[in-house]
């Protein structure tokens, strides 16, 4: 027992020798989630905040100008321009200069005076729809906010409802929130499936797969031995990215420390289990990088990353069930957001056991009978 | 006839000779590879059924709580608001915590509250309706949000309109038009943008790869001691990967064309062009790393860095560009993804805009151009 032991810290001292002797490819493993945090911190938002607008403005009057303050004033919008004719405005739109064209008709004032509806025409570039469906939306809180003023300064009863909306577990909906933490597991799913899935296939290329087979290891003591560095670099990793969401974004850390890492730990033996599989069947390095790469993506596209998985259809959500990273972007959302125990973690945590055993034993039998 | 001329002509040919046995056999070493096939047809396909069907940044038929703490007319009517609105499958919930207890095993995304003196308070004008959204995904709850209110202000300006009649007065109503999306499918983008992953991909990812190899092996050593001159060696190297990536392009514009009817608007003929631009900067990206790097884990994790998360991040083709920080702008403008998706959303669903496209695909030329022939001194120093 104790040789055997021995015999792994031998050979994960000399698997971690192997990544780690190239100082650029310590500099880059140590790097990349920092720079991937950072990346997708500041780019990743479906928000809109003070995209450009133009205005055409053919009323000029005291409630049209309101309505533009409105607009000016919601954070969402910045005026770049105030348009003359008609003719403007397809070739801002066009050539995406502006977002959002918000016309205003000659008779505003005076309708509005009369009782009477006014329209406001609002063009929006739909090349991106989501973000100018969101950018519809603040232009309908924008001109609810003026109709209520309208209707206070004008001796008009108030609309006779108001809301009071709140948000659960992240009061300003802030997109980060949602991210940094996801990307906790993601960063390191990529690198530890990548490491694992290159460990022996390495050897292969490298020709010393046949000088690990003469040694005196089990097939079993051969995965220990290649799963632990990878592991272990992944938990660093991780820790990086939890380093930045804490004190570069100043995200709350609502759970613990240990219920995180307990969750890490089985999620990646999962990565690892997935990534040695890989490393069974690749021949070559590249192989199996571009095998771990092909498996990455839809594991991450279908995580809940990017788009909310219960939008999904129904086959693709069923799906998801064998993705490990799935469970952990939930588990670290509900520690990291909503500071939950093990207790309410039990659904992400057998789901991830599961497929850790499973990937593991079907990367060791796929060792043993390559070497049979 | 002059001696120069005479000796340059078969001096060509020969040199089309070597370079076209060279990617003759790079081609077949590309058919042969179950990984090249992997990531060259495979990676594509999926990337278009998964963008097409699986993910949907539309938010729609979003399941909420709706608890009436005493039910009346008003009530009721804000209710039929909510179950009218496509946006959202209302379940109705006895009672607070058990809404709750629904929101927090995520079986429902939000929860509508009326409270008990709801009726009297909206005849007095001063109801109030709390909303309660599970805000981990923000995005999607701030579209819930604003969907909600929407909805609630609709019944209250219904309501209002029943009772007072015209002392209610006119109110601004706002009235949109999305040009280029009339249909507002977020498909209409997502389909287009793959182009620049999948050519990212096969372009920078899958070369890099390819020739860090080689350098890791010795093989590039090895040939150019041969005849072959390296800039031979190159071309030879990556033309199969130009066709892999081409491939690729043609298979997002057929499924985006006929599998999710979303319209081309402008010419496939500028189309192809651009796209082929976009493949040579990322060949050139590709090249560029693996010979400074010459080691294929390195190669691959730098490109994947440098290319394909700004590609996916910083190119506009899922993040709106307009939003984000302006520091975070200003990097995006050396990304060259960024002008390839401007181009690919303006010639898909806006047309031929030449205002928008000259200027883009006159700066991926230039990148192009820079990049190769840097790519080209890197590969000549390493010889050294």
């Amino acid at each position: 027992m104790w040789d055997a032991v021995r015999r792994v810290v031998a050979l994960i001292r000399k698997e971690l020798l192997a990544v780690l002797k190239d100082g650029r490819t310590r500099y880059m493993l140590m790097l990349q989630p920092v720079l991937q945090c950072l990346i997708f911190g500041y780019a990743a938002t479906l928000d809109v905040s003070n995209v450009p607008y133009a205005a055409f403005d053919r009323d000029r009057s005291e409630a049209s100008s309101a309505l533009l303050a409105k607009l000016d004033g919601s954070g969402a919008f910045h005026r770049i321009v105030n348009l003359t004719e008609v003719a403007q405005m397809k070739r801002l739109i066009d050539t995406q200069q502006v977002l959002l064209v918000v016309q205003i008709p000659p008779d505003f004032q005076r309708k509005l005076s009369q009782g009477e509806d006014a329209v406001v025409q609002v063009i929006a570039d739909g090349r991106n729809s989501s973000t100018a469906g969101t950018a519809l939306g603040y232009v309908g809180s924008a001109v609810d906010s003026f109709n209520a003023d309208w209707r206070s300064d004008h001796g008009l009863a108030p609309p006779p409802v108001q809301l009071s909306p709140r948000a659960w577990y992240n009061p300003n909906l802030d997109t980060r929130w949602n991210l940094i933490p996801a990307l906790i597991g993601t960063i390191t799913m990529m690198s530890t499936l990548m490491l694992a899935a290159l460990s022996v296939a390495r050897e292969r290329e490298e020709g010393t797969f046949d000088q690990l087979l003469v040694a005196p290891y089990s097939p079993t003591e051969i995965m220990v031995g290649k799963a632990i560095p990878a592991m272990l670099i992944g938990v660093v990793q991780a820790t990086n990215a939890l380093l930045v969401a804490q004190f570069w974004f100043h995200i709350p850390f609502a759970g613990s420390f240990v219920t995180l890492y307990i969750g890490l730990i089985l999620f990646l033996l999962a990565a690892v289990g997935i990534g040695l599989f890989v490393s069974s069947i690749a021949a070559t390095m590249q192989q199996g990088m571009l095998f771990a790469f092909v498996i990455m993506m839809p594991f991450s596209l279908l995580s809940g990353l990017t788009t909310p998985i219960n939008s999904m259809p129904p086959v693709i959500q069923d799906f998801t069930l064998i993705n490990p990273l799935r469970y952990a972007i939930d588990l670290s959302h509900k520690v990291y957001l909503e500071g939950a125990g093990l207790d309410r973690l039990w659904p992400d945590l057998w789901p991830m056991a599961i497929i850790a055993a499973a990937t593991l034993s079907a990367a060791a039998w796929m060792f043993r009978y390559r070497i049979e | 006839m002059t001696p120069a001329l005479s000796t340059r002509a078969p001096r060509m040919a020969a040199k089309a000779r070597r370079i076209w046995a060279l990617i003759r056999k790079e081609g077949r070493q590309v058919v042969r590879d179950p990984s090249s096939f992997a990531i060259g047809v495979v990676l594509p396909l999926m990337l278009i059924l998964l963008f097409g069907y699986a993910m949907s940044l539309d938010v729609e038929h979003v399941p909420i709580a709706l608890v009436i703490d005493e039910p009346s007319a008003q009530a009721s009517d804000v209710a039929a608001g909510f179950e009218l609105s496509p946006y959202f499958t209302p379940h109705r919930v006895a009672s607070m915590p058990q809404a709750q207890a629904l929101m927090l095993a995520e079986k429902v995304d939000g929860i509508v509250r009326l409270p008990a003196d709801f009726a009297r308070r909206a005849a007095q004008g001063d109801a109030n309706v709390q909303i309660l959204v599970y805000a981990v995904d923000a995005n999607r709850a701030r579209i819930i949000e604003v969907y909600a209110e929407a909805a609630i202000a609709q019944s209250a300006a219904r309501q209002a309109a029943e009772g007072h009649d015209d002392a209610a007065g006119g109110s601004a109503v706002v009235e949109s038009q999305l040009w280029f999306n009339s249909a507002n499918d977020s498909r209409y983008y997502l389909v287009p943008g793959l182009i620049v992953l999948i050519i990212t991909l096969i372009g920078a990812f899958m070369t890099s790869m390819v020739v860090a190899r080689e350098w890791e092996r010795g093989t590039f050593e090895a040939l150019f001691v041969t005849p072959v001159r390296s800039d031979e060696i190159l071309i030879g190297k990556v033309t199969p990967y130009f066709v892999l990536g081409m491939g690729g392009v043609l298979l997002c514009m057929v499924s985006a064309r006929f599998l999710f009817n979303v319209p081309i608007q402008g010419s496939i003929l500028t189309l192809t062009g651009v796209s082929m631009l976009y493949l040579l900067v990322s060949v050139a990206t590709g090249l560029l790393i693996s010979s400074s790097l010459k080691s294929q884990f390195l190669a691959s994790q730098v490109t994947l860095v440098a290319t394909f998360l700004p590609a996916l991040m910083l190119s506009g083709f899922i993040y709106d560009l307009r939003s984000v920080p302006l520091a975070v702008r200003l990097i995006s403008y050396v990304v060259p993804a960024r002008y390839f998706v401007s181009l690919l959303q303006t010639l898909f669903l806006a047309g031929d805009v030449w205002s928008v496209i000259l200027p883009n695909a006159a700066f991926l030329a230039v990148v192009a151009v820079v990049l190769l022939a840097l790519a080209r001194l890197a590969t000549r120093k390493s010889l050294g």
